[in-house]
């Protein structure tokens, strides 16, 4: 994976505008942070192989960056994003990694589905 | 405590490495010793957070790099029946109950054990080592023959309900093995090695028995979690 590059990143989320996409998106903590932390509200989310079909998708804000996507009649968004990369399946993996290099969040897509 | 002759060693953990740091000593001694042991691992943890800044994975590669770490593993403790169950990181919580229960009632028959080693249910701290040990303590519930049972338990308050663990087990002849099955996992453990070597180097007694104690709950089926 490497930095965000916006007008690139920009670039591959046009690409999968105005298609039927598979969505992998993901946030969390982790597991064990109310065990090293008690008291430790842990919140996460986890989607992966929903189809979606967005009409705009957008890279914002310096990094780490905010990356939403326009449905005709809903939001997909995610915040943090820090790397990106399109993998040799052509999907588009981003992800927010935090100082000591743990992934804080992921948004992913697809035209093809993610193994499961 | 010396580490008896079993039949047959069953270990159920869902995560590649949780088979590392508490019980891989354990399994290596019971190989040396001509015991057969199967490692049933239920997923290839799939969810791994440590994915390095730079990145050395990405959330769709990293399964395929901890599955090769599981293999270098096994291999450092000598075990030779590895079975990857195909199950997904941080879902078995949220499996048919019942399905998980006859995962494990078939690796049962599959290997006969007279010892079975898994996490204590309430005592895991992870959901996905909960719902493993709530899936192994049923299938063996049902056994007419139950087979032992031994629990790894780390949660903040297992010395306080449980107390000490009743079986201890000092895996110094076999800690270069055990310190390989942890490097193995170098994906996940890189961190925590360097941590741990460090302190070893400047004497810690605490991390020298931390590696080479390993502990045990034997199951209490007259406090049994349901």
């Amino acid at each position: 994976m490497e930095l965000v590059e916006v007008n690139q990143l920009q670039a591959a989320i046009d690409s999968f505008a105005g298609k039927e996409v598979y969505l992998h998106l993901e946030t969390t903590n982790g597991s064990y942070a109310s065990h090293f932390n008690e008291g430790f509200f842990n919140a996460g989310a986890f989607i992966r192989n929903v189809v979606i079909n967005f009409e705009l998708g957008k890279v914002v804000g310096d990094s780490p960056h905010r990356v939403g996507l326009k449905l005709p009649q809903g939001w997909v968004y995610a915040q943090g994003i820090t790397h990106f990369e399109i993998d040799e399946e052509g999907r588009l993996l981003l992800a927010g990694h935090d100082g000591t290099g743990k992934l804080a969040v992921a948004l992913q897509l697809s035209e093809t589905p993610f193994s499961y | 405590m010396t580490i008896p002759k079993e039949r047959h060693v069953l270990v159920v953990f869902p995560h590649p490495d949780d088979e590392a740091f508490g019980v891989s000593g354990t399994i290596t001694t019971h190989i040396q010793q001509g015991t057969p042991v199967t490692y049933a691992c239920l997923t290839l943890g799939e969810m791994g957070r440590n994915l390095g800044n730079p990145p050395f994975a990405t959330r769709e590669s990293l399964p395929a790099i901890r599955k090769k770490e599981l293999l270098a593993s096994a291999k450092a403790m000598g075990l030779t029946d590895l079975r990857m169950m195909g199950l997904r990181d941080k879902t078995i919580e949220f499996e048919d109950d019942e399905k998980m229960v006859r995962m494990m009632e078939e690796l049962i028959e599959d290997t006969n054990p007279s010892l079975i080693i898994t996490f204590y249910p309430d005592f895991a701290v992870h959901p996905d080592h909960e719902a493993t040990a709530r899936a192994v303590v049923r299938a063996v519930r049902r056994m007419e023959d139950r087979p032992k049972l031994h629990c790894v338990a780390f949660a903040n308050n297992t010395l306080e309900v449980l107390g000490e663990p009743d079986v201890v087990y000092d895996i110094k002849p076999v800690r270069e093995q055990k310190m390989n099955s942890m490097k193995a996992h170098i994906s996940q453990t890189a961190w925590m090695l360097e941590e741990m070597e460090h302190k070893l180097q400047n004497g810690d007694t605490e991390t020298e028995n931390w590696l080479t104690l390993e502990r045990f709950y034997t199951y209490r089926w007259d406090q049994d979690f349901e």
